[in-house]
């Protein structure tokens, strides 16, 4: 039986308002510790937690630091800890967090360095991306198949968006501060599948490190979190089967040349 | 008398949104020590919560000629320089009416005055290339439209600019110009990640505040009447097409989906608010994307809204006719004109364009402070978005 899709604009609750308390993490360099501080935010149910911390800054606190852009979960940049949990805030509504008169706590991504309230320096992320040599366009094959479908080839972003989610959510990043992390070890594995002009090899040899994907405990937080449909750890796993087998392979070329 | 050299000569730009990022970048390649000051993060405003769609000016075509072939040069160069912020598959123009079909003639003849290349497509070609499209459409226009990503898009201007030496201070709100008499020499902004205050002098100052540029122009005593003209837009979970999908016609609300990575966009619908910041979302206007987007992609209706956003046109009072007949073009001011020296706004426009919009103010900011430097940004490719986090 095909489940019944909600009709998306029933998402919208009339003209409900919650009042919500918003519990914001604050840091600003040079002026005292790191604490939280509490705003009441009168906000729609659908309205999302982005919505929220935007009406903080227009009307309530202008010193209010956090990134955003799209407001679609296309350009990675709002992501922060929503009640513990790394999210992007500008597709989760209220009501999926919490309740008419309830707490939305907003915290910063853990494993990078705070640079204030709730915006971490990406520079070390990214250059891990560029490191693995990772592409931002690749040649798609189309979603949505059927029998009419053309064979033309298209070019599309990587589903990656790049948001730090999934390091923020990584134990091992938390502990390592050397680990390349889930993007990075995903970015490797998308350019040995794909590698659109790049040697697969300096791919592989700069995952195939300590700090590499061998220092994944596979807790799979990665994918869990990842809103974008990327999977990391399953990259990661597909990473180490293919450095496995072609050490294996050597093996065992190596062992018949011993013999010949 | 020696003339100063242009490296001695010091331009502030307040905002980092597409217009802001281009005149940076533009400064910054003819010479000039160039500090771009935004009070947010890079493309919060406007420009992060735009379309994504690349123009390649048909759907100026027939109501506005000189935006469309502004659009039409613009994006061939952007194709140039920053291919790796773009998906570029095309777009089609479908008529799924007798009603659309009758614009056919006129949209194939302003294609070709605008210098646009559109052949027609039969319905089965139409459905060859994207089969989720109206079955019973009645054919389509191909053309060269395609789809950007803003943020990286306004990271690979700065990042290029930073290279060239300018510096980008995000989360900095200006406060106040600083001004002796009437002539702005600088700005006072606060930097939000310590909340300390300071002065940056300058020998002159580009408001590209978009919406907001109003609220930079009244610390001059200047009026600039903004008219922020919102547009609703609604991302759905999945992709249904590869191309840009217009209806053909006149532009109109809800006639257009524009597909970015899993993601297919249904836009756009315009009307005027009092204040650019946190426009609330109208249900009718959701409820009229999510039925007429279905109406060119019938797929769609198994899908659902991924995001719902909303973000100020940076649309002048007098561009303002109808908010749907206005021209999407744009407007350079020297404020010397109304007394007040030291003061360049640059408003209007769209992403698309930026680059030209740039040109133009950086023409007249050579001008005004006697310098000869031609403009490069033609032909210079820009830097990796990434290079901006990391160097």
């Amino acid at each position: 039986m095909k489940q019944e899709m909600s009709d998306p604009v029933m998402a919208f609750d009339g003209n409900e308002l919650w009042t919500i308390h918003y519990r914001v993490f604050r840091y600003k360099r040079s002026s005292g510790k790191p604490h939280y501080d509490k705003f009441n935010v009168e906000i729609a149910p659908h309205e999302t937690v982005l919505d929220g911390l935007e009406k903080i800054w227009a009307f309530q606190d202008r010193s209010l630091t956090f990134r955003h852009a799209c407001h679609h979960a296309s350009c990675g940049s709002c992501g922060i800890r929503v009640n513990g949990v790394e999210k992007l805030p500008c597709i989760v509504p209220i009501r999926e967090v919490t309740r008419d008169g309830g707490t939305v706590l907003c915290e910063p991504l853990r494993n990078f360095p705070l640079v204030s309230d709730l915006v971490v320096d990406l520079g070390q992320f990214y250059r891990r991306l560029e490191e693995a040599h990772f592409q931002i366009i690749r040649s798609s094959e189309p979603i949505e198949r059927d029998e009419h479908e053309s064979s033309n080839v298209h070019t599309r972003f990587e589903n990656c968006i790049e948001c730090g989610l999934c390091v923020s959510a990584c134990p091992v990043s938390g502990t390592d501060g050397l680990y390349f992390g889930p993007a990075a070890l995903a970015a490797s594995w998308r350019m040995i599948q794909e590698p659109r002009g790049v040697d697969p090899l300096s791919v592989r040899s700069n995952a195939d490190q300590e700090h590499g994907c061998w220092r994944c405990h596979v807790a799979f937080e990665c994918s869990e979190v990842c809103p974008s449909n990327v999977d990391p750890a399953a990259a990661i796993m597909a990473l180490r089967q293919d450095l496995l087998k072609r050490k294996l392979l050597r093996l065992f070329q190596r062992g018949d040349h011993d013999r010949a | 008398m020696a003339e100063k050299a242009v490296q001695s000569h010091h331009v502030v730009v307040i905002g980092a949104g597409s217009t802001g990022v281009a005149v940076a970048h533009d400064l910054a390649l003819r010479g000039f020590a160039v500090t771009v000051v935004e009070r947010g993060a890079i493309a919060s405003g406007t420009t992060g919560r735009n379309h994504c769609l690349l123009h390649s000016g048909a759907r100026y075509c027939m109501s506005d000629p000189v935006s469309a072939q502004e659009c039409a040069q613009e994006n061939d160069v952007l194709r140039s320089i920053m291919p790796h912020a773009m998906e570029l598959n095309g777009g089609l123009f479908v008529a799924l009416t007798e009603e659309h079909r009758a614009y056919k003639s006129r949209f194939q003849e302003a294609c070709q005055t605008c210098g646009i290349d559109a052949p027609w497509l039969t319905p089965e070609q139409v459905l060859a290339l994207e089969p989720h499209v109206h079955p019973d459409n009645l054919g389509a226009f191909h053309v060269p439209d395609g789809v950007f990503d803003p943020l990286r898009f306004c990271l690979s201007f700065l990042a290029t600019a930073r290279r060239n030496g300018a510096d980008v201070f995000p989360f900095t709100r200006v406060d106040e110009l600083i001004q002796r008499g009437s002539a702005v020499e600088g700005v006072k902004v606060s930097d939000l990640h310590t909340n300390r205050v300071r002065r940056i002098e300058a020998d002159l100052v580009v408001n590209a505040a978009g919406p907001w540029a109003g609220e930079i122009s009244a610390m001059a005593g200047l009026m600039l009447p903004m008219d922020p003209t919102p547009g609703v837009m609604v991302s759905m979970r999945g992709r249904y097409c590869q191309r840009v999908i217009n209806r053909l016609g006149m532009p109109s609300d809800g006639d257009i989906v524009v597909p970015q990575r899993e993601t297919s966009i249904l836009g756009t619908t315009s009307w005027s608010v009092p204040r650019a910041d946190t426009i609330p979302i109208p249900e009718e206007h959701v409820a009229l994307l999510l039925e007429r987007g279905r109406a060119l992609i019938p797929a769609l209706a198994e899908s659902e809204p991924q995001g719902i956003f909303t973000v100020a046109r940076p649309l002048i009072h007098e561009m303002v006719k109808d908010t749907r007949q206005v021209s999407r073009g744009f407007e350079c001011f020297d404020h010397a004109a109304e007394g007040v020296q030291g003061l360049v706004t640059i408003v209007g426009g769209k992403t698309s364009t930026s680059r030209a919009m740039a040109e133009t103010t950086a023409d007249l900011v050579c001008s005004k402070l006697g310098i000869q430097a031609p403009c490069r940004t033609r032909e210079t490719r820009l830097e990796s978005y990434r290079a901006f986090y990391y160097t």
